[in-house]
This record gives C-alpha cells, sequence and structure tokens, in this order.
C-alpha cells in the first residue's frame, strides 16, 4: 500500500462535477456506487483513498443503497472549496482541526446530535457540529540508516543538540512539512509553537541544515524508510504505523516532552443534500471505536480517552476559539513570516 | 341553618393566593438576577479578551500590528462552545478579523468598553468593543478591537436557570399551600374545641361555656353565653310557672274532693252516686297530674344542682311501697317485695329517687288490673337496679326509648287518664344520677318492667 500526494494528482475536469467552475484542486475521486441506489453521500475528504477505503467499504455494507462519492483533496483545498466557492459536498473530513473550526464557527456547518455522537467524550466534539473519530499524534520518524536505537533522540532537545552536533551528517537530510501549503502542518507547527520555545530554536537548525519541505506525511516516510532523509519532523504517526506494516527502514518516535495529538473530524456543511446519508456516516464514524477490524485495517486510532491517558506527553488539540487564533490573517502573516526567516536562512 | 362560605377555605385560599404570588415573584427575582450574573459573565470575558487584543496592539514602521493572543480567543472557549468574531479596525480600516462585523459608531473612550447586542451571520451575538491609540503621541492611531459571541451557551444557561427557577418556585408554592392548608386547619382548631365542647352537652345544660377561648371568639362566647342565661331564666321561670300553677290547682282540688265524697255518702239515687263518683274520679287524676307536673319541675331543678347524700336504696324502696300501699289495696294488688338482703348504699338525691320510685309505683298500680301483683325489686348484682314488675297491659310494643320524652304515653292507655311524665321524671332523675331507665317486658308473662339502673358507688 503506497500513500500517493503528488504523484497522483488529479486535476478533475468540470464535466465530472456539477459546478463549473472548479478553483480547488482534488486530488483523488473514487465512486462506490451501490445497487440498487437510493441515495449518493458526497465526501470531501483529505483522508487517502487508501487509507479510507475500509471504512467506506464497512459503512456501504452497513447501510446499502447509498453510494459513496469519494473525493481527496489537501486540507487547504477542502476549505477553499467549501469557505470560499460554495461546493457542494454532503461530509466533510479533514484533520486540520483548526479550518475545520473555522468553518463550524463561521456558519459554514450544521448541527447534529443522536446517540451514537453522545457516546464520543466532551473533547472529542464541538458545537454539535464537528465531530473526531481519530486522534492522531504527530511524530519523529527516524531511519535506521541513521540511528541505532539507542542513539535516537527522545525529546526535542535532545534533537536539537544532535542536529548541532553533527551538521554534516544531516544537511539535506531532515523534512517537515511546509506549513505554508499544508493545512495539517500549519496547524502542528502553529501547536508546537505555542506549547515551546524549541519549536524555533528546531525551525532555525533545520533551516541551517537545508531541511526538505513536504505537503504530505506520506511522502516524508516513503524519504526516511528509503533512507533519503535521516528523519522527518512532525509527520501524522497514523499513517506512518499504518506504513510500518509493510515497509521496513524506519523507527516512529513519540517525543517524550510532548506529543501534538490531533483529531480528525467529520462535519456537515450547511448546503448538504444528502443530509441522512451525512448523519448516518457521523454515526458510523462515532462509534469506530467499536469496530476494531477497521482501525487496525487502516491504522486510524478511534477515539479513546483511556489510550490517551497512558501517554502523559499526549497533548490533544483542544477545539475552540483559540484555533481560530493562527488563522487571523496578521497573525498567520506573522507566523510565516518566522518561520521562513527560520528556515530559509540566506 | 345555611352554611354561607367556608372560613377555612377562605383562609386556606388566600393563604394559597399569598404564596403564588411570593412563588412567582421569587421565580422572577431569581431568573433575573442569575440571568444578570450569567449576561454579565459573558460582558466580562469578552471585555477580558478584547482588552487581551488590545494590550498586543503594537506601532511598527508599516504601521499598526497586532499579535493576536492564543488566549484572547481560547478563553472564550473555555464556558461553552459559541461562536466567536472579532474585528481590529485601525484608522478606519480592517487591520484583521472579520471585516463585515458590524462595529458601533461611537468610538468608545479608553478603557471603556462598549457593549451592544445585534444579529450577525445568522445569529444573535453579543458584542464589546475596546479602543487604543497606538503610535507617538503626536500621531496616534485610534484604533478600535470589537469581540463578539454567539449567546447559545447563555440561552443553555438561562434555560437551565428558568428550569430551577420554576422548580424552586412550584416547590415553594406547594410547601406554602401544605402549609396553608394546615395553619387553616389550626387556626380554626378553639372553634372546633369549642362547638364540640357545645355539642357533648346534655339537651338541659345551659350552664355558659367557660373553656380557653381565644380573644377572637370571646365576644361570641360572651353573646352565646348570654343568650343561654337568658333562655335558662325563662326556662326556669316556665317551671316555676307550672309548678305553681299545679301547687295551686291541687289545693282547691283537694277541697273539692272532700266535698265530692261528702255529698255523695249523702245522695241516694245511683245515677246521681255514678256521676259524683266519675267527678272524683277526674278530681284525682288532675289532681295526680298536677303532683307530677310539681314533681317534674322539682326533679328539672334539683338535677341541676344535686344533693348528694348517702342513701339506702332498700329504705326507700320500702317507703314507697308503704306510701303506695293503700292505693294498691283499694284494688286488691299485692306489693311483693324482693330486697337485696343487705342495705343498698348510693351517694345520691333521695328526694329524687323517692319522686322516680313514686312514679314507676303509681304507673304500675294504675295500669295493672284488680286482683295482681306487683313486683318491687332491689338488686346489685352488676349494677342498682331498682326494678317495678307488673301485670297489666304493657305498653303495646311502642318504642320505648320514646316513653322517657314528656307527654309520651303507651299505644294501648285507652280510658285510662295520664299526663305521661311519670317516665320522663324518672328517667331525667336516673340521668342525673348517672344512670338510665330500662323499659322491658315482664319477663314472667303479661306487664312491664321499668328499671333504674344507677352506677354502683
Amino acid at each position: 500500500m503506497r500513500f500517493h500526494c503528488i504523484t497522483h494528482w488529479l486535476i478533475l475536469a468540470s464535466a465530472l462535477i456539477a459546478s463549473p467552475a472548479i478553483a480547488f484542486e482534488i486530488e483523488n475521486r473514487r465512486i462506490y456506487s451501490a445497487d440498487p441506489e437510493r441515495s449518493v453521500l458526497r465526501i470531501i475528504s483529505t483522508a487517502d483513498l487508501n487509507v479510507f477505503d475500509p471504512i467506506l467499504r464497512a459503512f456501504q455494507e452497513q447501510n446499502p443503497g447509498i453510494s459513496i462519492d469519494y473525493s481527496v483533496a489537501g486540507t487547504t483545498e477542502l476549505m477553499k472549496a467549501i469557505y470560499s466557492e460554495g461546493a457542494i459536498f454532503d461530509l466533510a473530513i479533514s484533520s486540520a482541526m483548526d479550518l475545520q473550526t473555522k468553518l463550524a464557527n463561521d456558519g459554514f456547518v450544521q448541527s447534529y446530535s443522536s446517540a451514537a455522537t453522545a457516546t464520543l467524550p466532551t473533547w472529542a466534539s464541538w458545537r454539535n457540529q464537528l465531530f473526531a473519530f481519530t486522534q492522531e499524534p504527530a511524530v519523529l520518524i527516524v531511519s535506521d540508516a541513521f540511528f541505532t536505537p539507542d542513539t535516537i533522540p527522545q525529546n526535542r532537545d535532545a534533537l536539537i543538540a544532535l542536529l548541532r552536533e553533527s551538521p554534516e551528517r544531516f544537511a539535506g537530510r531532515i523534512g517537515t512539512y511546509d506549513v505554508r501549503r499544508s493545512g495539517l502542518g500549519y496547524l502542528v507547527a502553529t501547536q508546537d509553537s505555542r506549547n515551546s520555545e524549541a519549536f524555533w530554536r528546531l525551525m532555525e537548525v533545520m533551516g541551517r541544515l537545508d531541511a526538505k519541505l513536504y505537503c504530505c506525511s506520506g511522502d516524508m516516510i516513503d524519504d526516511v524508510a528509503s533512507g533519503k532523509l535521516a528523519l522527518a519532523y512532525n509527520v501524522l504517526g497514523s499513517y506512518a504505523v499504518s506504513q510500518q506494516a509493510t515497509t521496513n527502514g524506519f523507527h516512529i518516535v513519540e517525543l517524550t516532552d510532548f506529543v501534538n495529538v490531533m483529531l480528525r473530524t467529520a462535519l456537515i456543511p450547511v448546503n448538504a443534500q444528502n443530509v441522512e446519508g451525512a448523519r448516518d456516516m457521523i454515526d458510523f464514524l462515532s462509534v469506530l471505536d467499536t469496530r476494531q477490524d477497521l482501525t487496525s485495517a487502516t491504522g486510524l486510532p478511534a477515539i479513546n480517552t483511556m489510550s490517551l491517558q497512558e501517554n502523559t506527553a499526549f497533548r490533544p488539540i483542544r477545539f475552540g476559539p483559540g484555533l481560530l487564533v493562527f488563522l487571523d490573517q496578521m497573525k498567520r502573516r506573522n507566523f510565516l513570516r518566522n518561520w521562513e526567516n527560520s528556515l530559509f536562512q540566506e | 341553618m345555611k352554611a354561607h362560605g367556608s372560613i377555612r377555605r377562605r383562609l386556606f385560599f388566600q393563604l394559597a393566593g399569598v404564596a403564588a404570588v411570593l412563588s412567582v415573584a421569587f421565580f422572577v427575582v431569581l431568573r433575573g438576577v442569575a440571568e444578570r450574573a450569567a449576561e454579565g459573565t459573558q460582558d466580562d470575558i469578552l471585555s477580558a479578551s478584547a482588552t487581551a487584543i488590545a494590550d498586543s496592539l503594537r506601532s511598527e514602521d508599516q504601521g499598526v500590528t497586532l499579535e493576536l493572543p492564543y488566549a484572547a480567543l481560547s478563553m472564550l472557549g473555555t464556558i461553552n462552545e459559541d461562536r466567536v468574531f472579532y474585528r481590529v479596525v485601525a484608522a478606519q480600516t480592517t487591520l484583521t478579523g472579520y471585516a463585515d462585523l458590524p462595529q458601533s459608531t461611537t468610538t468608545p473612550n479608553l478603557g471603556e468598553p462598549i457593549f451592544a447586542t445585534f444579529d450577525y451571520r445568522g445569529e444573535k451575538v453579543r458584542a464589546v468593543s475596546v479602543s487604543r491609540a497606538i503610535g507617538p503621541v503626536s500621531d496616534a492611531t485610534n484604533v478600535v478591537v470589537t469581540v463578539a459571541q454567539t449567546r447559545l451557551g447563555l440561552e443553555a444557561i438561562s434555560r437551565r436557570i428558568t428550569a430551577t427557577a420554576t422548580g424552586v418556585g412550584v416547590g415553594f408554592f406547594l410547601l406554602a399551600t401544605a402549609l396553608s392548608l394546615w395553619a387553616a386547619r389550626s387556626a380554626l382548631k378553639p372553634i372546633e374545641r369549642m362547638t364540640d365542647s357545645v355539642t357533648r352537652r346534655g339537651p338541659s345544660d345551659l350552664r355558659p361555656v367557660e373553656s380557653n377561648t381565644p380573644a377572637e371568639l370571646v365576644p361570641l362566647v360572651a353573646a352565646l353565653n348570654s343568650f343561654m342565661a337568658r333562655l335558662r331564666a325563662s326556662l326556669s321561670q316556665t317551671e316555676d310557672f307550672i309548678a305553681e300553677a299545679a301547687h295551686r290547682v291541687r289545693t282547691p282540688l283537694a277541697t273539692v274532693r272532700t266535698q265530692a265524697e261528702i255529698t255523695h255518702r249523702k245522695l241516694n239515687k245511683p245515677e246521681h252516686k255514678r256521676a259524683i263518683r266519675e267527678m272524683i274520679r277526674a278530681i284525682d287524676e288532675s289532681s295526680r297530674s298536677a303532683g307530677q307536673m310539681l314533681d317534674h319541675a322539682m326533679v328539672t331543678f334539683r338535677a341541676d344542682s344535686l344533693t348528694v347524700d348517702a342513701l339506702d336504696l332498700n329504705a326507700i324502696m320500702a317507703d314507697i311501697c308503704d306510701r303506695l300501699g293503700p292505693t294498691a289495696d283499694l284494688k286488691d294488688i299485692v306489693i311483693q317485695r324482693d330486697f337485696w338482703n343487705s342495705p343498698v348504699t348510693f351517694k345520691g338525691d333521695g328526694i329524687l329517687i323517692q319522686a322516680a320510685l313514686q312514679n314507676i309505683l303509681d304507673n304500675a298500680i294504675k295500669y295493672s288490673p284488680e286482683d295482681s301483683t306487683i313486683i318491687a325489686r332491689v338488686d346489685v348484682s352488676g349494677a342498682i337496679t331498682m326494678s317495678v314488675t307488673d301485670q297489666g297491659r304493657g305498653f303495646g310494643g311502642v318504642d320505648t326509648n320514646r316513653l322517657t320524652t314528656r307527654y309520651a304515653r303507651g299505644a294501648n292507655v285507652d280510658e285510662i287518664v295520664g299526663s305521661g311524665l311519670g317516665l320522663t321524671i324518672a328517667d331525667e332523675v336516673a340521668r342525673a344520677h348517672g344512670g338510665h331507665i330500662e323499659i322491658t317486658p315482664n319477663p314472667e308473662g303479661v306487664g312491664a318492667c321499668v328499671s333504674i339502673v344507677l352506677p354502683i358507688g
């Protein structure tokens, strides 16, 4: 199983989608048709098709008659589609909690509650509009070609010290998100900057080492596994775990100072047409914790308070208007300027 | 008498009404205070947020910049999940935030937030604006920061408060109503107590009511007592009148009877003799009735203030038998004495008991056929029973309770003249002594048995 991003970009022609002017970019799209078909559920999601495929099939099995039109887009494109362009989808799934929060805050989301959503812990939903169904840590992955188990840094300070010690070893060999392109990368980076001053030092060090910038976790994992990169910082842990099932050559490190845990959320846009289907899907996702088969098939860790409490370094990102702060035009401009100043040193 | 309204009901409804008014007032006040507190909390947090934003404004070369503090917005999410909007305007141009968020036209004074409530993006929001002058004093830019939040959390609090206030109000009302019921009942307890004590009285008990009387009822009781005193006076006047009348009639009758007997002896013609005999018999009856009326008046009078002497009932019964022996002899009636073998002592009014026994025995003689036996018995097995059993005609199956009322007589009295007072007298005497009379058929054949039953001791 491979995770595709840039390699399989499908810029779909207008004929494929009802709306004539498509400005947002769709990376991939698959239609799971049901026979007989009662309704079509149109989902826009940041989750790769390969990852989400088992969930979609299981949902369809449980709700026969619902065809699923599944489009994959980046977090920023998803935001653009719904926020700026009024694209019509029945369900939007994204791990960029801040963008999802902005959609809900600014009135692009309709409310829903049911017995299934009531089983979610309070920190896993917001306003009855955002429903989290996975908790995914942002991790460091290191290449086996560069590290033996006892040389792997366990926290950010150790990582910074290591990078400073041997710049010649790591120059051009480290990777992280390009926060300008990836909404998810931006979210993790901003939360990092809130949590620790070490973040900016790390960015400085990475900048000096000519860090490679990526749009997506999948590519970073590939490059670390193949030995092209020594390490990649802030990789989506769930992708790394599921990649590890088929690929050797890298280790996953949950840093001990803190680990940001992102919640992948689903929401129903106000202009959804198949609201019933979307609600069925949210109910289905809310109890994902009870579907061991799906969580192991997808590698997506379902919402579970117990497993969060096992590691005290886990910091689940809290929903709330605080997430809007880094989306502020001025704040974002300043943050990106600082980030670029750190990473691109002349 | 028709009941017109009820004091208890009126008292209860008035108290319950007061409770209802208080409950509603309580509800309104509680809700008002709590909602104002909740609104105040939201306003405070909004102000804190706007102030935090304003405090992080600073002047740079390009103009005013803002490093939006994370806490400024995240604090708004701590108490509810409401939507949050903000806008920062510097010199009439939007610096950042929601450019379409309405801002008050008046610029808030420094340090004084302006609050407003309006609709924005389809929901009611509460907004606060604060201002700051940023930059050098000579060329300061006036920056207005507005932070707005929807009020769903507030509405939820309001609903909770309303529910609580309603619950407390209803609970208060129910409790107060229950207490009103109790209060109304307990306030009227004295009236019930007095009603009871008056109801329990015997028919001839006209003593003034002297039980503990609440101040409010004193006039009513005083009026009642004075009414009873007048009634008593009037009744005793009537009794006096009857006694006086009977007395006045009896004395001349005795004279008339003597004259009639003398005349009877002188007359020879049988038809004349028969007429005189009729006359004598009528005189006897009249005299007897007058005697009974006198007795009755006396009983009524003495029963009110009973003299208590130690009596031997055997002796009294014997005395009565002696006294009426001649009358019985006239009809060849034998009075058989069946007394207790030892003296029967009883504390009571001897004159009254004599009068009672005399009337009973007199009745028995009057209604017994000639040549019969009357048994006068005194018995102390169980209660003290003094009975007179005759072989007369009985009472003809009339309700025996009714016979003791004044002027009531048996169903088979026919031509026998009588006043119907005899048993009444016996009954009143027995009851004055805490006993009663019993009227039963003669267990040994025809006739009746009238007993005075008195408690021992």
